[in-house]
């Protein structure tokens, strides 16, 4: 198995005073789909924007290493890095507004991606436009083509979303959220068509998301952050079946199961918030939050291996963990 | 006993202008809505973008005017009461805390607001009842003193949370109020409205577009599907054994953390519900995976479905 995309000790800052994500190591396989995972303010985000080099101003990036099919990307210029996205790396937004025009029609948005890295015509790029509007599952697309955005639904529009990421037949696809804003069943169908499209076209997914539902879904290899870190790393079927980081537990007992309720009992819930970092910090992140914590977990905290591709960043021996079910 | 909320044949119809060259259209947005929902239990009421929801929300609120039909609450017109005895009866929660919050007033000023509206409390008793719904919702004193730029997504909604609770009301309309939110703060906030209820006895109409999110707090599930209940029964019930086909497809989106079993494909196609174009027959009928020839000119009627419900599906 090759890495698509390999990151490590990726470290993003801004204005020297947040630590928004603290040396994330993680690696995208050809053909898998890789979630990150975390409540909202873990860096998530950010580790997309800095691995697309899309970063808002003041925003610091630096890496040991980042390259995606070879090449290193720390070192492409701002021309050579927009060649890629769109064209070999493609995007989608949680809010899919933010990057739609709402001044110009589906089509020639869509025409346009296609024409700018690939050049041919506008009638060839519209008919590709068309062809991918019906792969993700939109009917009659030639009339969506002459639409503009706010003409559509949430649902319609994170499709064109996607039509538009795969204008360019993209080795590797992020999605930053694509369903977070949409109803459950609306993104049960979004995230189908996405593990369709893995399979059809050997598509790499990075997907984001707080959701451990979704993740085990969809997932191959799963990374969760918490404060800016990668607290744990697995295979998806590993990190389910015994998951090792007091947060990877928290995060799935919040998880609403069906038929698994008992209603007169709280459900499993982490309590408080993500903490907002700075530099200089030390120990673990998550010990404001944590029923484990104790006085050695404000110290350097190791790395521990669980399995094969499996470790978190825990004072906790793995055994220990396993005894305790969160 | 009087039921808390009490809706008869509710009917909530807009007339929209759909294009330049177009005539006004009808849309249908609540449909002959019947139900009651007992003081001290909750309703959950479940259903995609644009079914209806918070129609049906605002016209208990007695902030819409019904078509047709009647809102009965505590067994009181609301059009009859005044605007302060309204808002000491019933008070809503609504999904965006950030869009419904003031940006430019400290956290415990805007919860005092209702307080301070009835004109009828002191300073010291307005500060009292503040403090003490702070507290209550899990936020500290010096939350207070924030605006609500400076706190998280989930402390937004437990400042809106105080705030609908600060005059003590009986029964509170809950409007999607954790689908803003991440699932972690999502569970906190699910378990503090658990919580509120068991401890002051509230009454809860509690809507969400995830049938998952409401099995914890609601003792009954309405399932809304293009402005009319399709099917409504105990929550034990309805999961259990689902009879419609709309229904079922809701349980089956939900993600659950079961590695290994891929997505479902829940078989609705791409076509999102128009309550302006209402399709003859059973509504549901171009989303239906099991639809007849008789689904498309028939439109099913109510039936009976133990314990305590009701579906509409000719095949249920
Ligand atoms: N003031 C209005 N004028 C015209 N149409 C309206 C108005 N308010 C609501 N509608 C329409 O009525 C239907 C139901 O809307 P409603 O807001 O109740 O849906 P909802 O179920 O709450 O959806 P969501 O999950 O998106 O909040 C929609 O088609 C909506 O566009
Ligand atoms: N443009 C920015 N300027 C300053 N801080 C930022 C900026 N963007 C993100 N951050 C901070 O970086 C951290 C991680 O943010 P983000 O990656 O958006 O989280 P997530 O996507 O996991 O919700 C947060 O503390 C956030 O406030
Ligand atoms: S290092 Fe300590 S605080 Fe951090 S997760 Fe492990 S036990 Fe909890
Ligand atoms: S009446 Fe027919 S179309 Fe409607 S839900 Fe039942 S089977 Fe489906
Ligand atoms: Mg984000
Ligand atoms: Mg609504």
């Amino acid at each position: 198995m090759s890495a698509l995309l390999e990151v490590e000790e990726l470290q993003v800052t801004f204005g020297g005073r947040t630590a928004a994500v603290r040396s994330a190591s993680f690696r995208v396989e050809k053909g898998e789909t890789h979630c990150l995972v975390g409540e909202s303010g873990c860096g998530k985000s950010v580790t997309a924007l800095a691995v697309m080099s899309l970063l808002a101003r003041g925003g610091q990036r630096s890496a040991k290493k980042m390259s995606f099919a070879g090449t290193d990307l720390t070192s492409l210029s701002d021309r050579e890095m927009a060649r890629l996205r769109g064209n070999r790396m493609a995007m989608i937004f949680q809010e899919p507004m933010t990057s739609l025009n709402p001044a110009f029609t589906i089509g020639s948005q869509m025409a346009e991606v296609l024409t700018r890295h690939k050049g041919g015509s506008r009638a060839a790029a519209l008919d590709r436009a068309a062809e991918l509007m019906g792969r993700v599952g939109i009917t009659a697309p030639g009339m969506r083509l002459g639409q503009f955005p706010h003409q559509l639904s949430g649902g319609l529009r994170q499709r064109v979303m996607i039509a538009m990421a795969l204008m360019c037949d993209p080795e590797l696809l992020i999605a930053d959220e694509p369903t977070t804003a949409l109803d459950v069943t609306v993104q049960a169908q979004i995230l189908r068509l996405l593990a369709n499209l893995k399979r059809e076209f050997g598509l790499s997914i990075l997907l984001i998301t707080h959701d451990l539902g979704i993740v085990a879904r969809v997932a191959d290899h799963v990374s969760v952050m918490y404060a800016g870190e990668v607290v744990e790393r697995a295979t998806t079927a590993q990190l389910f079946r015994s998951p090792q980081h007091p947060y990877t537990r928290g995060l799935l007992s919040c998880v609403p199961v069906p038929g698994r309720v008992q209603r007169d009992r709280p459900l499993g819930s982490i309590p408080g918030v993500v903490p907002a970092i700075g530099s200089g910090f030390a120990g673990c992140a998550f010990r404001s939050r944590c029923a484990h914590a104790d006085e050695t977990c404000a110290r350097a905290i190791p790395r521990r291996q669980a399995g094969d591709a499996h470790d978190y960043l825990c004072r906790l021996e793995p055994d220990w963990a396993e005894l305790q079910p969160a | 006993m009087t039921a808390a909320i009490e809706v008869e044949n509710l009917r909530c119809e807009f007339r929209v202008h759909t294009g330049l060259m177009s005539a006004e259209k009808r849309v249908v947005a609540v449909d002959d809505v019947t139900f009651s929902v007992p003081a001290g239990s909750v309703l959950g009421v479940v259903g995609e973008s644009g079914c209806g929801k918070s129609t049906l929300a605002r016209m208990i609120l007695g902030l819409l005017k019904p078509t047709a039909g009647t809102v009965l609450v505590d067994g009181k017109r609301l059009f009859d009461l005044d605007r302060k005895a309204r808002a000491r009866l019933i008070q809503p929660v609504f999904q965006d805390p950030f869009a419904s919050l003031n940006p430019r007033r400290r956290i415990k000023d805007i919860v005092a607001l209702p307080l301070a509206a009835q004109g009828t409390f002191s300073r010291a008793e307005i500060e009292r009842r503040v403090a003490r719904i702070l507290e209550r919702v899990g936020l500290s004193a010096a939350m207070g003193e924030r605006m609500p730029a400076q706190l998280s997504g989930g402390q937004r909604q437990r400042a809106a949370i105080a705030r609908a609770l600060v005059l003590e009301p009986r029964i509170v309309i809950c409007d999607e109020p954790t689908s803003a939110l991440d699932v972690s703060v999502q569970a906190q906030i699910l378990n503090l409205l658990a919580d509120l209820r068991r401890d002051l006895g509230l009454t809860y109409l509690f809507i969400s577009h995830n049938l998952a999110v409401v099995e914890h707090v609601a003792s009954e599930v309405a399932v809304m599907y293009l402005g009319r209940i399709v099917e409504r029964n105990e929550t034990d019930a309805l999961f259990r054994e689902p009879g419609h086909p709309y229904t079922k497809a809701l349980l089956e989106s939900v993600l659950t953390p079961e590695p290994g079993k891929g997505v479902p494909d829940i078989g609705l196609g791409d076509a999102m519900p128009d309550p302006a174009n209402i399709p003859p027959g059973c509504r549901f009928n171009p989303r239906c995976r099991i639809a007849v020839e008789r689904c498309r000119h028939e439109a099913p009627t109510r039936m009976v479905r133990p314990p305590q419900g009701m579906v509409e599906c000719h095949l249920a």
